[in-house]
């Protein structure tokens, strides 16, 4: 007999049980299994993608309310399911020299994909909390990987203690909403907000576990941490950090303030709004001075979560429908540019990260400048690009709600981070070329980087019509 | 009357090993002290009919915390002789706290029966075992939850392996399979040395 749960939970069931499996397989091959460890891996997470189709995108909520089975989960899976997988094509030729256990990346990262994929559906603070700490448990190993690298295990370990300050604020501000509402289910705090102004207990519950979440999803002022592990964590880990667990905070968020306090929008909507333009504003002002290219894409993630949750702040099915918008095309933007930067390598082989080594790439690579130009643009929200039309969708929503400053103050700082965007493509156009890269022969990342690149390209314009109504479908399930 | 004499024994055999703790000479002994102690509390649990925190006490305090404080004890390098070296210069601040905590227990012991407590009532007997009661609960509607924190068991497994083990040189670990197929006539040889000569090697 199958259980009635096993259709709408079909994508967690695969990652799970097919990631024990695979664990298994690379606690018995070791290092000789890597690269089949991490194939399969692939296959196993487009495996999980291709499971959304039919139940687990509209059959409701599962186990009394704990998880809901609903488009707009399955929505943030389609986007999180294969930016995993990219990030495990991206660690090809970078854990095989020298690191012991380099098949068990892959296992960790389908693990946290299964975290993801609670998150994202969760409709209760139990579920929400445990799939939560799923990912980031994976993430703290992740950060620390190259554990004789002395940089990742700081990143690790600085990722972890800070991460478990959050995990406990997040568990604080959830017993309080426990205690003054009796109940776990996001429907449930929904009407216990419903029922009246809302008692101080609940307000400090509600700042709480909205502080928890911002610091997941590296919103300011909780944004400390990112900067120093996404340097410090190896690249490959950095590409996963900045795009899937990313998209599954925010769409987490998105989901708990609409369905469980949208009630209580008005005691929300303050904080989101304060979180998003400090995002932006900070995430580009900061990046000034930086030298290093992954320090830098650590402030542009900051600065672009802030863009999601103008879109967050607006309200409303338009609101969360641009969010998502936003949501899937930062991660194809930020997947490509991370990919360029795996493949900044000197002459023996060795990652470089700094901006300078960049100078006068277009002489030396044109192609990989053209596409590292590509992204930087559309990060940039430059017209012609496709990165240009989510920030337009985030806006028009907070203009359609009224929010006419929000919006103005959003394109303001589009322009201030645009200068550090666009001092990359100076540096690589204009500057007197350095020393040449070590041609990196992996055809797969080449191809991914293509597809990124053309994807967020004028062509992308396209997709905006499909996009667009799939978008407002999912954010449709929430309401 | 025998529930009455095993709450004396109890509480007599927690209360003791407690001072135990705080006065034995040898920090090792005082972490036995400590689990006994525990044990003895879990038996108090188990008399006020709350046999699920009965086992978590032995479970966890017992079985993860205490040895883990037993580890502690005996691999760290600590020189108690110096850290007594302070008492003296601290009692005053040590009495301080100890008036405190005894302040607290004497008005938590009179407000016992003050609010609407359970201390009125007899506990209402419930229809099930609280351990029955507790696992219907996570094998139905929070199995989904149970099973992700599982996972999550899991994931810190792999963690703690991939982060600390490495494969050293200079281990020589034990070959299994060639321990097994080994036969007797390998690893025996019959000497019947004579007397006064002993036998040669």
């Amino acid at each position: 007999m199958i259980p009635r749960f096993t259709a709408p939970l079909l994508p967690e069931l695969v990652l799970s049980i097919g990631g024990t499996i695979l664990m298994l397989l690379a606690a018995f091959t070791g290092r000789r299994g890597a690269t089949l460890v991490s194939w399969l891996a692939v296959l196993l997470l487009l495996g999980a993608t291709v499971a959304l189709i039919g139940p687990p995108s509209h059959a409701g909520p599962v186990f009394d309310g704990m998880v809901s089975a609903d488009l707009f989960a399955s929505f943030g899976k389609a986007i999180m399911f294969p930016a995993a997988a990219v990030a495990i094509i991206a660690a090809h030729g970078w854990f095989e020299r020298g690191t012991e256990h380099a098949s068990e990346y892959s296992v960790l990262i389908v693990f946290a994909a299964a975290g993801m994929s609670v998150m994202v559906s969760a409709t209760s603070l139990v579920a929400l909390y445990v799939g939560l700490e799923l990912n980031s448990l994976a993430g703290y190993v992740l950060a620390a990987y190259r554990r004789s690298d002395e940089r990742s295990a700081e990143a690790g370990l600085k990722y972890f203690v800070l991460g478990a300050l959050a995990s406990g604020i997040l568990l604080y501000g959830i017993s309080l909403l426990y205690g003054f509402t009796g109940t776990m289910t996001f429907t449930g705090i929904a009407a216990a907000f419903a029922r009246g102004t809302p008692s101080l207990g609940l307000l400090f519950g509600l700042v709480f576990v909205l502080a928890g979440l911002a610091f997941k999803a590296s919103a300011v002022p909780f944004h400390m941490w990112t900067p120093d592990v996404y340097e410090g964590a190896p690249t490959p880990v950095t590409t996963f950090f900045a795009s899937a667990p990313k998209v599954a905070a925010v769409l987490l968020a998105t989901r708990l303030c609409v369905e469980g306090l949208g009630p209580a929008t008005d005691a929300w909507r303050q904080i989101v709004i304060f979180a998003a333009l400090a995002s932006i504003f900070l995430g580009a002002i900061a990046a000034y001075g930086q030298t290093n290219i992954k320090r830098l894409l650590a402030y542009s993630s900051i600065n672009n979560v802030g863009f999601a949750m103008i879109g967050l702040a607006a309200g409303g099915a338009r609101g969360a429908s641009s969010v998502l918008f936003y949501m899937a095309v930062y991660v194809v933007m930020t997947l490509g540019a991370f990919l360029c930067v795996l493949w900044m390598r000197d002459e023996e082989g060795r990652p470089v990260e700094s901006i300078v080594s960049l100078s006068g790439l277009a002489q030396t690579r044109p192609r990989f400048a053209a596409a590292f130009a590509i992204f930087m643009f559309s990060l940039a929200g430059i017209p012609p690009l496709f990165g240009f039309w989510p920030k337009l969708v985030v806006f028009n929503a907070a203009v359609a709600s009224g929010y006419v400053a929000l919006a103005v103050a959003g394109i303001l700082g589009t322009v201030i981070g645009a200068y550090y965007y666009l001092k990359i493509v100076k540096v690589m156009y204009m500057d007197e070329p350095a020393a040449p890269y070590a041609r990196v022969r992996e055809p797969v990342q080449g191809l991914l980087i293509l597809v990124a690149a053309i994807l967020v390209s004028p062509l992308g314009y396209l997709l905006i019509g499909p996009l667009g109504s799939l978008t407002d479908k999912a954010a449709g399930s929430l309401f | 009357m025998i529930a009455t004499i095993a709450f004396y024994l109890f509480a007599t055999l927690t209360i003791a090993p407690a001072l135990a703790v705080v006065f034995a000479r040898n920090p090792v002994h005082s972490v036995l002290w400590l689990i006994l102690a525990f044990f003895n509390a879990a038996g108090l649990m188990l008399l006020v009919g709350a046999e699920f925190i009965a086992m978590l006490l032995v479970i966890v305090y017992v079985g993860a915390v205490a040895v883990l404080f037993l580890f502690v004890v005996m691999m760290l390098d600590i020189d108690f002789a110096s850290l007594r070296r302070g008492f003296s210069a601290n009692l005053p601040f040590g009495i301080i706290i100890a008036l405190v905590l005894l302040g607290e227990i004497i008005v938590a012991v009179s407000a016992w029966k003050v609010g609407p407590t359970l201390s009125n009532h007899a506990i209402p007997a419930a229809a099930q075992p609280n351990i029955v009661a507790l696992g219907q609960l996570l094998y139905s509607r929070y199995l989904f939850a149970f099973e992700i924190a599982g996972l999550l068991l899991l994931v810190a497994m792999i963690g703690a392996i991939v982060l600390t083990h490495r494969s050293r040189g200079d281990l020589r670990t034990p070959k299994v399979s060639k321990q097994i197929r080994r036969r007797p006539g390998e690893a025996i040889r019959m000497l019947d040395p004579g007397v006064g000569e002993g036998m040669k090697l």
